[in-house]
């Protein structure tokens, strides 16, 4: 088969061109240029660094294999970017690679790949795609720490037929030591945890990237009583607890922010307790919602969260929202961030978090 | 492999590398040096300074070399611009080769004042609307001889003389004709100008070599300082060997001029008129403005990182004519200035012919683009 690699020049997904190279495919090698600095030159640090695209095409070279540098820095600024900074703007907390995934790599990429006359897309990530009863499955990474199936969980047959994550069947140390025994000379690389884009702090990101969005506020508690100021509801997600500048006795938690009053609302972990949320953008692996009015399942609401049980409904009042409800009130889900729902470790769908119902 | 990408660079003609290699015992000398091998090494630079004036018609004095078109460019523009202490005003294009808009930015950030002219929809620069823009602060006036991504050759003596019209105009004239010179029978007496860029390896010569011709008379602040060689113009030791297969280069060029506007014409004309016929809606980039060996082409609807890879695929080398450095397609200023859209400028490639383009070699180019297109038009 003809294969198109996305190579960021990171261990897994150079592991990744590596081993479907291995197999015996025809495989390109592309690294996405995403991001770019101020003046337009690639940044230094962060993702999409000169160096990191060189690091991709020495292992490419290494394997013998095409190599192509594609730019999609608009595609990444309007789709990914500027929703990034609009969702804090609007009191809630993006995932980025959530978006980048749906709108970039399985989508655009994708569609490049078709026109490349490639088979199959390959990426570095910790999940596992395979066929059952004629129908594509999504499940987690066999790494469980490294597992990044939440951050896939748009993908529907279509992309899925197309797609395959060579590293998710393996753990970590079995891909640095993959990385060790085929030469790849960044097989020591230190793993990236980071917001591609953002070099240092998100708050320095969104105040450089939409000033007018940082305006100051007052952080009062359920009752309305003022308890102190905050200079921007940017800096805040529901949930956090470090960082408010408040001293009151008990631990306090942000509970909610209003970006039209600049009002950052805080509580205690009890005033945090959520039965249910609404979530929109919803899309399903088997790209239909499950035959089940009331689906029972696991439900995942931030990267590195435990699942937790609850009961997924589709929304009454529109096709692509549905309402989970918890078996138990939940501490963790913010508005922006994904709710993905699992069976086991079968992805079955997913969305974003659009509104908390306590 | 059918390399078309001359514009980018050029493979190096033999007789250039016999002529290098047989240096090996009297070219690596430092020619500024009293002993003998340094003299061998400066009769040598000589030599060669003199075979290039003898190609452009000028005095030997007046050729400076240069590491590269890249660094011509800089040394005319900043150091015409900062000549004397002073903080001139340029006038250049639009549509300038990154080495000179980047000089100008650069020199505007330090408080030169800098106009940059735009261009037709053929990419060509209106002489008298330089002109106009010349005042007397202006230092140079820089406008290319030809375009490294279209081809479109720029009126470089009617611009030069429509400056020197100008009342109380003592700017000097630059024309970065590093692109232009293969093709192009350039004379600096007919061109008109003070400052002229030229690159070896655009020609069959080495890389990291170039010239900038300098009038004699004009003082230029140099962007390299150090040891003062090439008259102070342009410090660094020499790179002897590099003179030489430049000076070579030059003069294969220009013998072969003929042939190859022959065999690089009807390459071109049997690759165009077999894609014109088979493509419906294909529009060639400064169509009645270019040289001999550019054919920068517009596939509607196809972007041009999906056919150059395409084409790399099946062994031909073509380029989106304007790239960052990790190889990533660009948006053209070029064509942006051309008033080209940007998803037009995406489906903008370019095949650039050159020394060792055959006639047939425009038919098998044809074919080639013609299958890497198949399921995208």
């Amino acid at each position: 088969m003809r294969v198109l690699a996305a190579m960021s020049g990171g261990v897994d997904s150079s592991v990744a061109a590596a081993l479907i190279h291995e197999e015996g495919h025809e495989v390109t090698g592309v690294t996405l240029k995403l991001w770019q600095g101020p003046d337009g030159q690639a940044p230094t640090h962060g993702c999409c660094t000169v160096s990191d695209s060189e690091d991709a095409r020495r292992v490419a070279a290494g394997l013998d294999i095409p190599y192509y540098v594609f730019d999609y820095t608009d595609d990444f600024a309007s789709a990914v970017v500027n929703p990034f900074v609009d969702s804090y703007r609007n009191g809630r907390t993006p995932n980025p690679c959530v978006e980048c995934n749906r709108s970039i790599k399985f989508s655009i990429l994708l569609e490049e790949a078709a026109r490349l006359d490639c088979d199959l897309l390959v990426t570095g990530h910790y999940a596992r795609v395979s066929r059952e009863d004629g129908r594509w499955r999504l499940q987690r990474g066999v790494d469980r720490s490294k597992d990044q199936s939440y951050v896939l969980h748009m993908l529907g047959q279509r992309e899925l037929a197309r797609t395959r994550f060579p590293v998710g069947e393996m753990n970590k140390t079995e891909t640095r030591r993959v990385a060790a025994d085929l030469g790849l000379r960044n097989a020591q690389k230190r793993d990236s945890y980071e917001i591609c884009f953002i070099a240092d702090d998100y708050r320095r990101f969104i105040a450089q990237a939409a000033p007018e969005a940082i305006r100051p506020g007052p952080i009062v508690d359920a009752s309305l009583n003022r308890l102190g100021e905050h200079r921007g509801v940017v800096n805040f997600t529901v949930g956090q607890r470090r960082g408010l500048g408040v001293a009151v006795g008990e631990p306090r938690y942000v509970v909610e922010l209003d970006p039209h009053t600049s009002t950052v609302v805080i509580g205690s972990a009890r005033d945090l307790l959520t039965k249910a949320i609404e979530v929109e953008n919803v899309s399903w692996v088997d790209d239909a919602p499950p035959q089940e009015d009331q689906l029972e399942c696991l439900v995942q609401l931030r990267v590195h969260g435990e699942p937790v049980r609850a009961r997924v409904a589709p929304s009454d009042s529109c096709a692509d929202r549905s309402l989970v409800t918890f078996d138990e009130p939940e501490r963790s889900p913010a508005p922006g961030q994904a709710a993905v729902f699992y069976r086991g470790d079968q992805v079955l769908g997913g969305g974003t978090i659009a509104r908390l119902l306590r | 492999m059918l390399y078309l990408d001359h514009a980018a660079t050029t493979p190096i003609r033999p007789r250039v590398w016999e002529e290098i290699s047989g240096l090996a015992d009297r070219g690596w000398g430092n020619p500024t040096g009293l002993h003998a091998s340094a003299r061998a090494a400066k009769n040598t630079l000589e030599e060669a300074r003199e075979r290039v004036a003898a190609v452009v018609g000028c005095r030997p004095l007046e050729v400076v070399f240069t590491g590269g078109g890249t660094e011509s460019d800089n040394l005319a523009v900043k150091g015409a611009a900062l000549a004397g202490g002073e903080r001139g005003a340029v006038v250049t294009s639009a549509v300038e080769h990154e080495a000179v808009l980047s000089s100008a930015r650069f020199l505007e950030e330090w408080g030169c004042p800098v106009t940059r002219v735009g261009v037709d929809r053929d990419g060509l620069v209106d002489p008298s609307e330089v002109a106009a823009a010349v005042t007397p602060d202006t230092a140079v006036v820089s406008v290319m001889a030809a375009n490294n991504e279209t081809g479109a050759r720029q009126p470089v003596r009617k611009i030069a003389e429509a400056v020197r019209d100008r009342t109380r105009c003592r700017a000097l004239v630059h024309t970065d004709a590093v692109q232009a010179f293969i093709s192009e029978e350039l004379r600096v007496e007919d061109l008109r100008v003070d400052l002229m860029s030229l690159a070896a390896h655009k020609f069959g010569g080495p890389t990291g070599v170039g010239v900038l011709y300098v009038r004699e008379g004009v003082g230029l602040e140099p962007v390299a300082h150090g040891g003062g060689q090439e008259l102070g113009r342009r410090s660094g030791s020499h790179n002897v060997l590099g003179a030489v297969g430049m000076a070579l280069a030059m003069e294969l060029a220009a013998e072969d001029r003929d042939r190859f506007h022959r065999d690089v014409s009807e390459a071109r004309r049997r690759f165009e008129t077999t894609l014109a016929e088979q493509v419906p809606g294909l529009s060639i980039t400064s169509h009645s403005a270019r040289m001999i060996q550019h054919s920068h082409l517009r596939f509607p609807g196809v972007a041009n990182q999906t056919l150059l890879v395409r084409l790399d695929r099946l062994g031909l080398a073509a380029s989106a004519g304007s790239s960052c450095q990790s190889g990533a397609a660009q948006v053209s200023h070029v064509l942006s200035a051309m008033g080209l859209s940007d998803s037009e400028a995406r489906a903008g490639v370019r095949f650039s012919f050159g020394w060792t383009t055959r006639p047939e070699d425009g038919d098998l180019a044809a074919q080639l683009t013609l299958s890497a297109l198949k399921g995208l038009l």
